[in-house]
Parts: structure tokens; C-alpha cells; sequence
């Protein structure tokens, strides 16, 4: 009998069944580990402005759509977003240079102008809020874009998890009644972290 | 084309158009074929991604002037 082929001081057969077993057995553990269904994915929304308020709801409506579940966790001035009156929520072009300031009426050549209004006239000129506030809700409109509300019902329409933070419900005098009843828990960052840890997909709003 | 149901999402925006062929879906049954028209120009990427994460086929997807229509098989 010849000297047998060896791998690593181990005959050349053995070596082989060892590799094709091991490879066998940690593609079992792996199928285990892996949790089954759906992607999911969780949003902690902070913001409570016009603007940023179309994030958090467009992102949760679009992963519904494609089957995922998805959460939500409004804190801080997130709960905004979660008020039974909406039409509250405004924007504000203060400091806030990433903002495109066009009018949303008028010819062509005339909507194509960025306005750049000075912060020191935005401060000082009373209602400017409330107009900026007026031509963001127009230009939204005029786009074809949903208003928050709408997306919020699309939202809970599709099974999104909404989820308030009661230390800031609390921080700020809130009370559950300011809030819509679809709202499905109260909670803090130690109930929804271990959410997050399991989900697919986490994001910061 | 043929066709089981249509629905015009046209002058709509994100995330409108897929939400809205989802929730059309839903109520069809497999191998029937909905036809949706858009005019918004991020649902042409956003329905071949819609359907490569659920499942569903894209038949086809044309442009006609500004509508986009695409035919997608549950």
C-alpha cells in the first residue's frame, strides 16, 4: 500500500468529508439564525415640521407597499406628526438654506426663481412663517404630492406600527387625547431599541 | 396589451403610484394582469423595483409623451 495523500496530517479522504460536513452544518445553523418573513424596518422620527414630516410617512408607506413591516417611533417633536389636527404643522425658511424658495404660481420664467430672502428679513417680517408655510402646502399640491395627513392614513391604511414616546408626551404636557387613536403604544427607547436591533432596515429622522 | 383592471395614478407623486398598485393588487387574483398609468418620472424605476420585491412581474413599461404604462402580472 502507497503512503495516503495527507491535509493538514490528516488522510486526504477524511479531509474532504470533514470540509463537505462542517460546510453542510454551518449552512444549517445559518438557516436557523436567520429569522423568517418579511424585511422590517424602523423609523425613529424626531422632527415635527411640514417639511420633514413627508420622510418618515413616505419611506413607512413605500415599505408597507413592498411588504415590509414597518415601525415608527415619534419622539421629541416627532409627535407632531402624530396630532389629530395636522393643518398645525408648518415650515420654516429660517436659517434654512437648503430650502428652495420658488413661487409656486405665475408664468414659467417667474416660478424658476429662487427667491434668497435674508434671514434678517425673515425674522423680522411678522407672518413670514405662515406664508412660507402657505407656498410649501401649494407647491406640495400643484407636484401632485400627497398632504400629510392623506399619507398618514396610507400609512396606517397599510399596517404601519405608530408608536409614541410618552417621556416627551410627558416632558411637554401632552396628553394621549392630542393624539391620534391609531397610535398603537406608549413607550420609551428601551421598549423600541430591541425593535430596531431586530429590524432590517433603521433609520433617524 | 390585454388587461384585467386599470388604474391611472397620473399627477401623482411618490410614494403614490406603488401604493396604489399595491393595494389594486391585492384585490386581483394571480396571473391577472393590471395596467397602471403614471406621469411621474421616478415610477419607472420605482415599478421595476416594486416588482423585483414582491414578486409580481413587469410585463412591459412604455413611454407615451409624458404618461409612462405598465403592465404588471400579479
Amino acid at each position: 500500500m502507497g503512503a495516503a495523500e495527507t491535509v493538514g496530517g490528516l488522510d486526504a479522504s477524511i479531509a474532504k468529508h470533514i470540509e463537505e460536513v462542517v460546510a453542510r452544518k454551518v449552512e444549517e445553523t445559518l438557516a436557523q439564525l436567520k429569522p423568517k418573513g418579511p424585511p422590517s424596518m424602523t423609523i425613529i422620527a424626531t422632527k415635527g415640521t411640514l417639511d420633514w414630516a413627508y420622510p418618515p410617512f413616505i419611506l413607512a408607506s413605500t415599505g408597507v407597499a413592498l411588504g415590509w413591516d414597518v415601525s415608527v417611533f415619534f419622539t421629541f417633536y416627532g409627535l407632531n406628526l402624530l396630532r389629530r389636527d395636522l393643518s398645525t404643522l408648518k415650515v420654516s425658511p429660517l436659517g434654512n438654506p437648503g430650502m428652495p424658495m420658488k413661487m409656486p404660481f405665475g408664468p414659467d420664467w417667474f416660478r424658476h426663481i429662487n427667491w434668497n430672502i435674508p434671514n434678517a428679513v425673515q425674522s423680522i417680517v411678522p407672518g413670514f412663517e405662515s406664508v412660507a408655510t402657505a407656498l410649501m402646502k401649494q407647491t406640495i399640491k400643484n407636484k401632485g404630492v400627497a398632504d400629510v395627513a392623506d399619507l398618514r392614513a396610507v400609512c396606517i391604511e397599510g399596517g404601519v406600527n405608530l408608536i409614541a414616546c410618552q417621556m416627551t408626551v410627558d416632558l411637554f404636557g401632552f396628553s394621549h387625547a392630542d393624539f391620534i387613536p391609531e397610535v398603537s403604544e406608549y413607550c420609551g427607547a428601551t421598549k423600541f431599541l430591541p425593535m430596531a436591533q431586530k429590524a432590517d432596515v433603521s433609520l433617524f429622522i | 396589451m390585454n388587461f384585467d383592471n386599470e388604474l391611472d395614478v397620473r399627477r401623482l407623486a411618490c410614494p403614490m403610484p406603488v401604493v396604489k398598485t399595491k393595494k389594486a393588487l391585492v384585490g386581483m387574483s394571480p396571473g391577472q394582469v393590471l395596467k397602471v398609468i403614471a406621469t411621474d418620472p421616478g415610477s419607472v424605476s420605482d415599478m421595476k423595483a416594486f416588482a423585483e420585491a414582491t414578486g409580481h412581474q413587469l410585463l412591459s413599461t412604455e413611454t407615451l409623451g409624458e404618461e409612462f404604462v405598465f403592465f404588471l402580472k400579479k
